[in-house]
């Protein structure tokens, strides 16, 4: 082999001339065939390829949206009304797009879960899991831009609304608020650039997933125990055992995009926002899609302007500082039987919060949104700094092979998992 | 990846497990294939023309106002359609000249459906230039039809090309008399 070619290893004669040169193929049988992956992984573990698959989805369909829409008030509501009616399959294009968005939330809070649950975000995982955190902004910023793109009334109120979150800020929120607009409403020039940024935001969160995974491959998955893997009989290769794993979960997944796609389409969506906008007129109840719900019921929670503005984007900022927050050396809920349970009612408040956000501003609602806004604080700032020091962990086991093979005792000669390593 | 696959089927113990996994290995890729290829066609279709361009492929010309030796252009499918009431020495030219002596031989006769309305598509076979000829100003080339500026092709009073690259006649579309003073196009 020449000098300053790579050595491959491939037959083909073609891949091997490209792979000389360019060790893509190399690169893709590393990271994603031969990549040592821990061999206890549950199906929570398929949220992270789900997520990839539902990126590609949006960005697909949205392409294929955007060769039909017209960024332009007077012509935006129509050009949407045109791809349901007019453009071939633009209806199966639309609402995948839109539903993917559901999809797209209801993945990533599952993954998410999935790192809170098993402690994905400890050491050394700290700058993948902000990673994370950054994409999830991204996200929302990029589900809000493009929910005002039909133009209806939830589409400009709610762009109306989000965009004066921006007003609490002392001093400069008026002038920043004109600035986003580009005028004194929201209207022609904010609907001109959210579409821009529509546009471009996917494609930054493709590049913010690429470090997300190249972290990943750095420090290796974390598992359902969250123990690092000892050697070779804790792990097997990710090909073929969880690409195979992961389809079963796309299966699963496509089944209920499906389902919301071809039997319910606008379920998750509001009837106002088939109301083409009108900036004199605000619908009677206006929320956010569901999955800003938990955020919103914050805002409201809060009887201040810029305290409700505050704490709202601290829910979220706070995920950043999480790996410090909490101080226990135990990443796996399964071996903390007391923040277990601290942790299992932090869902039921979030699930709190996203119910009482999609209600009404009055009582009970207000009362039960802050005490879960102060138990979701409580829990982040004050329980898991706490729980560090005092809560005693179950005792972890030795390897990820041992409570896998069930035995005590040294590991047999030849286990189990030796001649999958091979393959 | 199909290179591990390969791996793992010899790397089954059993006999007969060689084919049997060959067979599930082309079971499942023809399976992917076909749903991808299902996924990718509505993407694909949302390129074709919609139902609301299709809905303008009609174009209704009314030929009364159009006096003898001049000519009107229609759009029809976003594309110039011409439109000439040819005058006799016009049709007598057409029909006069030898097929033997045109690029892409076709009798006067067979481009017309009534006399003398001449209907044809005004772009240029060539690459798709609007030949000039339409206004009585305009150069209509040597053979007295129509004359494309961007690569100079020459159309007889018959629209069909005498001189000059364009490899075809213009294109008569399908078209259909409603009435004596009325064409639908398309």
């Amino acid at each position: 082999m020449a000098i300053g070619l790579h050595d491959s290893d491939f037959k083909n004669p073609v891949v091997r001339w490209i792979d000389a040169r360019l060790p893509v193929f190399t690169m893709m049988q590393k990271e994603y065939g031969t990549f040592p992956t821990p061999r206890n992984f549950n199906y929570f573990w398929n949220f992270g390829a789900l997520a990839m698959i539902n990126l590609m989805i949006m960005i697909a369909t949205g392409i294929f949206l955007a060769m039909h829409y017209t960024p332009h008030t007077t012509m935006a509501f129509d050009s949407v009304e045109r791809i349901m009616r007019d453009v071939n399959y633009g209806w199966l294009l639309r609402y995948v797009h839109a539903n993917g968005a559901s999809m797209f939330f209801i993945v990533v809070y599952i993954h998410i879960w999935r790192g809170l649950w098993y402690g994905s975000y400890k050491a050394p995982r700290e700058l993948l899991w902000m990673l994370g955190v950054v994409i999830f902004l991204l996200m929302m910023a990029t589900a809000f831009m493009g929910y005002v793109l039909p133009w209806g009334q939830m589409s400009f109120w709610g762009a109306t609304v989000i965009t004066n979150l921006f007003s609490a800020i002392p001093l400069v929120g008026p002038d920043i608020v004109t600035w986003l607009w580009g005028g004194f409403s929201v209207d022609n020039p904010t609907l001109n650039r959210f579409y821009s940024l529509h546009y471009l935001l996917p494609f930054v969160i493709v590049g913010v997933v690429f470090l997300h995974v190249a972290a990943l491959h750095i420090t290796g998955s974390n598992n359902p125990l969250g123990i690092d893997p000892k050697g070779p009989q804790d792990t097997i290769p990710f090909h073929p055992y969880y690409t195979i794993k992961d389809s079963v979960g796309v299966v699963a997944y496509l089944i209920v995009f499906a389902i919301l796609v071809f039997f319910m389409p606008n379920y998750l969506g509001h009837p106002d926002n088939y109301i083409p906008a009108n900036p004199l007129v605000t619908p009677a109840h206006i929320v956010p899609e569901w999955y800003f719900l938990p955020y919103y019921a914050v805002l409201r929670a809060v009887p201040d302007k810029l305290g409700g503005v505050v704490l709202m984007f601290a829910s979220i900022a706070v995920l950043f500082v999480l790996p410090w927050l909490d101080t226990s050396p135990v990443r796996s809920m399964r071996f903390r039987p007391v923040a277990k349970w601290f942790l299992l009612l932090w869902l039921v408040a979030f699930a709190v919060l996203l119910y009482c956000g999609g209600k009404p501003p009055e009582e009970p609602y207000v009362s039960i949104s802050r005490a879960a806004t102060f138990y979701y604080f409580l829990y982040f700032l004050v329980i898991l700094p706490l729980l560090g020091r005092l809560e005693r962990p179950l005792s972890l086991p030795e390897s990820i092979a041992r409570p896998v093979l069930r035995g005590g005792g040294p590991l047999p000669a030849g286990a189990a998992a030796q001649p999958m390593e091979k393959a | 990846m199909a290179d591990t696959m390969a791996q793992h089927g010899a790397a089954s113990p059993g006999e007969d497990g060689e084919p049997r996994r060959d067979f599930l290995k082309l079971v499942a890729g023809s399976f992917a294939a076909v749903g991808v290829g299902a996924m990718a066609w509505p993407f694909i279709a949302s390129m074709n023309p919609a139902r609301d361009v299709l809905a303008l492929s009609t174009t209704e010309v009314d030929l009364s106002p159009i006096a003898v030796g001049s000519a009107v252009t229609v759009v029809w499918r976003g594309k110039p359609v011409f439109v000439r009431n040819r005058t006799a020495e016009e049709v007598q030219a057409a029909r006069a000249a030898p097929l033997s002596q045109l690029p892409d031989p076709q009798a006067d006769q067979a481009r017309v459906t009534r006399d003398p309305w001449l209907i044809v598509v005004g772009i240029c076979t060539h690459l798709g230039c609007v030949p000039l000829g339409q206004k009585p100003t305009d150069p209509r080339g040597d053979y007295g039809g129509w004359f494309c500026p961007c690569h100079g092709s020459h159309y007889d009073t018959s629209g069909r090309i005498r001189k000059g690259p364009a490899p075809a006649n213009l294109v008569v579309p399908e078209y259909a008399f409603t009435s004596d003073t009325q064409i639908r196009i398309g």
